[in-house]
């Protein structure tokens, strides 16, 4: 059957990264803006799973930095929230 | 005027089905005849138009509320029926539940293990604010789990596989379920169940799918309309119901009199069809009913379904008042700002204006002069004063004096358009924000709307009978918004690719060129004739001062240009040689503006053009949009000014090729007639050479076609030779105004393969494009090879072939056009309520986040260049000045390509203009 491989090693997905609880507040504070407003992504997620495997536990409520490249800017950093799922 | 409310926020809302005592505690009145109004014309008691149920009738009185037309509501009857019968609305969830619930003991086929399962799962969910898409996928799936057993957990009854018949029909093994026992099962189901399939229970009983009393709207929804033969004609709600009752009456009488089963439940599926028809007069698998003439009625669910429905045409989108349509034409003597509007049209469009003591003069002149002021010249009347009271009084040329004079500040006074007015002008369909513009009025005479050509393409105007609509603004708060963000001069830079959308089109793109290419000059006569009407006061030094004064068109042109303005690019006309001569181009194609002074170079599409204007995207740029629009109103002028000037026309005869020249292209044609020949016989004979990856007959076709496509090119050579810069046709498709060398050489040598679907024509007969050639041939001539020219004329199979491959391009714009608006109308819905707020995130209403910066650069794109954020090649020409040579070079190597050069999206104007070519063919496009 099929390989494992780490899904966040593809080239077409972007880095995932934990948001260290440290730098929470100041990144939410930085945009001005409460947990709820961030966009989410689920737990079920390949790539939380895959983060979850590599960088210890990743649980609900936990915020994610996504940085990518991007065609206008060359580089685009977005942060997502981990909700159930 | 504006009347401000208290302002609610809605907190929930929550949908509930009516159980049969809500319906019979909200009605009026029980309604049991079927007829409505009595021999004297009165309505009947307990009938359809019973007074209870509201009033229509001007002057009546309601006979549950008491209040006049429109303060009434009207109110909900109801009616009892005799049986009950299903809700076509409620079939699926009425199916879901018989199938997922005991046939004995009613509850659901789930134990209690599982059931808590999903009941969990639900909570989790809410409590994450999951939307009710997820909670419905949890709903249809505990569903799907219970239908799946085949016995009761709870009681062990083995369970009966139920199919639902459409639309109505509920089975069990073949044998049928009455809505009666579907009822009595749905009765039995626990309200500790239900919340597990998704229903609340204190709101939702499932047996209230099943009906056993229906409701009937008030008379304001569906109103009688006496026609002006004295006959009243009824909406068709009324006429369904009227079968409903009637139907219900009989079988109530036949039931109660102990008519055979037979009968009665005929009777019973007759009300079922009546009442089925009337929530869905579309419902699959039974005939629609019918109105006496044969039109299908329009029940309830036709009256808010789809586009003529309820919600896409009085909710998302409203009549108006003071707007106009009429037909468009061009004016090339408008300001690109300006919108021509006709005198008729402006005497009905109205601008309030409040009066005060400043202009009540004004004010009272006006309204004296009343609706319809005539003389020579057009002058402001006015249509209605609004009093300070509120009340509205209609000016007639009778009362126009009486009204004048009791004018005072306070009052509104609503007069007629007048020159500088802002109005919003728009085409339909508006696929982009350019689509809607706010124009000054300019009123004239006769009856058309009239604007400057260089705003077509914004619009994707012609005037070949296009219509366009013209809203006259009536708050000071709207006209300043719309002119600081929607004038036409805000939007020569188009968001959509950094550059300009409006811009010089065809004759004027001619008349630039004819004005500024290579040495042309003008006499004094003439050079006043184009100056004056572009509002040019002085002339510069004669660049030939004997024997006469002479101005050559590059002068001219300069002086429209700003003083500053520097510049290098390439003219359209640019034949892209290998080594460029810059200033010295043999073609006169290197632009060089140097201090606002055209030095060499054409001006053509490339400098002016809509889509492709250098010189328009740098001046809006640079100078702001007022210099744009005074250099686009003037550049405009000029060009018309040097066309008329020298004249421009073309006619069949731009394509006259000398005989030589038409046999040397009749040689070309039978030498690759021949090489065709020769590759079929290589082919038959098996010595053709087979291409990697493609069989033997796929590589022949390649081959045919690279022969044939060469062909035509070489006839297309010949042709062109003979057609130089002379030719109106060749300036035409050189400068970029209309046209192309490609459909100069197929008027003039040959038109070339026709296709469809990328491949030569094979289709038609058995193993034959037409019966007049052999099975099986795959020369030219018999698989659509046109060897003739537009010119020359087609041969009857030729003409056959070519419309065949006119065809696939009709079907194929009839299919994008229809497939992108759904797609256009899908997006926008999906966009619609998303904005760029001040800390540049892009948020919906919700005031989530949806881009953490806008387009993640932060860009405007209408204020980009093409895209990018900065236009480099622009900043080092500023920087380096004259030193125009370096910046060539660097261009010239194309070390980063700045998104200056085209790029693909600009070509997309151009593809749509091939498509424009096609109404060549079938002649004329008529709206």
């Amino acid at each position: 059957m099929t390989e494992e491989f780490n899904v966040l090693e593809h080239e077409l997905v972007p880095e995932h990264h934990i948001l260290p609880k440290k730098e929470v507040a100041k990144v939410l504070k930085e945009l001005n803006l409460g947990k709820d407003q961030l966009p989410k992504i689920r737990l079920s997620d390949p790539c939380i799973r895959a983060l979850d495997a590599i960088g210890g536990p990743v649980e609900e409520g936990m915020i994610i930095k996504i940085v990518r490249r991007s065609d206008t800017s060359g580089m685009s950093v977005c942060y997502r929230l981990v909700v159930r799922g | 005027m504006m009347v401000t409310g208290v302002t609610k926020r809605i907190s929930a809302i929550r949908f509930a089905m009516l159980s049969p005592e809500e319906i019979r505690k909200m009605s009026a009145t029980k309604v049991i005849t079927a007829d409505t109004y009595d021999d004297d014309g009165f309505p009947i008691d307990m009938g359809l138009m019973d007074p209870h149920l509201g009033v229509i009738e001007p002057g009546l009185r309601c006979k549950t509320c008491g209040k006049k037309v429109d303060e009434c509501p009207g109110h909900f009857g109801h009616i009892d029926l005799a049986m009950p019968v299903i809700h076509v609305g409620y079939v699926k969830e009425i199916k879901k539940l018989l199938q997922s619930t005991c046939r004995s003991c009613g509850r659901l086929l789930l134990t209690k293990d599982q059931a808590q399962e999903y009941v969990s799962q639900r909570d989790r969910m809410e409590e994450l604010t999951g939307d009710s898409f997820e909670s419905s996928h949890i709903s249809a799936e505990s569903a799907k789990d219970a239908s799946s057993r085949t016995m009761c957990p709870h009681c062990n009854a083995v369970q009966l596989k139920i199919t639902l018949d459409k639309p109505t029909t509920f089975r069990e093994e073949g044998h049928k379920l009455t809505p009666k026992e579907v009822r009595e099962r749905l009765e039995r189901v626990p309200d500790g169940d239900l919340i597990v399939l998704g229903i609340a229970p204190s709101v939702c009983r499932p047996e209230w799918m099943v009906l056993t009393a229906l409701p009937v709207p008030p008379v304001t929804v569906r109103p009688s309309i006496t026609l002006d033969s004295g006959d009243r004609s009824e909406d068709d709600v009324t006429h369904k119901l009227v079968d409903v009752l009637r139907i219900n009456q009989r079988l109530r009488e036949n039931r109660d009199a102990g008519a055979p089963q037979l009968i009665v439940e005929d009777l019973w599926e007759l009300l079922q069809y009546h009442v089925t028809t009337y929530f869905d007069n579309q419902t699959s698998g039974i005939p629609p009913a019918r109105h006496r003439s044969g039109r299908p009625l329009k029940t309830l669910v036709q009256r808010l379904k789809g586009k003529e429905g309820r919600f896409r045409s009085n909710l998302s989108g409203k009549r108006v008042n003071f707007s106009a349509r009429t037909v468009i034409s061009p004016d090339p003597m408008l300001s690109i700002n300006e919108v021509g509007v006709p005198i008729a049209a402006a005497r009905e469009l109205t601008v309030p204006i409040r009066v005060t003591e400043r202009n009540l003069a004004i004010a009272k002149e006006m309204c004296a002069r009343g609706p319809a002021p005539e003389g020579p010249v057009y002058k402001p009347g006015v249509n209605y004063v609004i009093r300070t009271d509120g009340r509205r009084i209609k000016i007639t040329d009778k009362n126009a004096e009486t009204v004048a004079e009791v004018v005072e500040p306070g009052y509104v006074v609503e007069r007629h358009l007048l020159d500088g007015d802002i109005v919003l002008f728009n085409r339909q369909p508006s696929l982009h924000r350019m689509s809607i513009m706010a124009h000054e009025v300019r009123v004239m005479p006769y009856k058309t709307f009239r604007f400057n050509l260089c705003v077509c393409p914004p619009y994707n105007a012609d005037f070949d009978g296009d219509e366009m609509n013209l809203h006259a603004l009536q708050s000071e708060e709207a006209r300043a918004e719309a002119k600081v963000l929607m004038r036409v001069q805000e939007h020569i830079l188009s968001p959509r690719f950094g550059g300009p959308v409006i811009g010089a089109i065809h004759d004027h793109i001619t008349g630039s060129f004819i004005l500024t290419h290579k040495n042309s000059s003008f006499t004094r006569e003439e050079t006043m004739k184009i100056l004056e009407k572009a509002g040019v006061a002085s002339l510069p030094k004669p660049a030939v001062k004997s024997p006469v004064e002479r101005w050559t068109g590059k002068q001219l042109f300069s002086m429209i240009l700003p003083t500053d303005l520097h510049m290098t690019f390439k003219s359209s006309i640019c034949q892209k040689c290998n080594e460029c001569m810059k200033e010295k181009c043999e073609n006169d194609a290197f632009v060089v503006i140097r201090n606002g002074q055209l030095i060499s170079g054409t001006i053509d599409e490339k400098a002016l053009g809509a889509f492709k204007g250098r010189v328009l995207d740098k001046l809006s740029r640079d100078y702001g949009s007022d210099a744009s629009r005074a250099f686009i109103d003037k550049a405009t002028k000029i060009a018309v000014g040097a066309i008329t000037i020298r004249g421009f026309t073309t006619g069949i005869d731009d394509e006259d090729i000398p005989n030589q020249a038409k046999r040397e292209i009749d040689d070309a044609m039978v030498q690759a007639r021949l090489k065709v020949e020769e590759h079929i016989k290589a082919y038959r004979n098996g010595e053709l050479e087979q291409m990697p990856g493609r069989s033997l007959e796929e590589t022949l076709e390649v081959e045919i076609m690279k022969v044939l496509g060469k062909a035509r090119d070489t006839a297309g050579q010949i042709a062109g030779r003979h057609l130089g810069l002379e030719n109106s046709a060749v300036i035409m498709a050189r400068c970029g105004a209309r046209g192309s060398m490609l459909n100069l050489s197929q008027m003039a040598g040959a038109i070339g393969q026709q296709a469809v679907r990328g491949e030569r024509l094979s289709r038609g007969y058995w193993n034959r494009t037409l019966p007049h050639f052999k099975q099986g041939d795959l020369g030219s001539q018999a698989r659509g090879f046109i060897k003739n020219s537009y010119k020359s004329g087609l041969t009857p199979t030729e003409y056959f072939f070519h419309s065949m491959g006119g065809r696939e391009g009709l079907v194929d714009t009839a299919v994008r056009t229809s497939r992108s608006g759904y797609m256009q109308r899908r997006l926008i819905n999906a966009l619609e309520d998303l904005k760029v707020m001040q800390d540049g995130t892009v948020r919906n209403t919700a005031d989530t986040i949806i881009q953490f910066l806008y387009g993640e650069d932060n860009i405007d794109p209408a204020r980009s260049v093409q895209g990018d954020p900065v236009d480099v090649d622009d900043v080092l020409l500023t920087v380096l000045g004259d030193k125009g040579e370096l910046i060539a070079q660097i261009q010239e190597k194309g070390v980063v390509s700045y998104g200056i050069q085209d790029r693909d999206m600009l070509e997309t104007p151009e593809e749509s203009e091939a498509g424009d070519d096609s109404d060549f063919d079938i002649g004329g496009e008529g709206e």
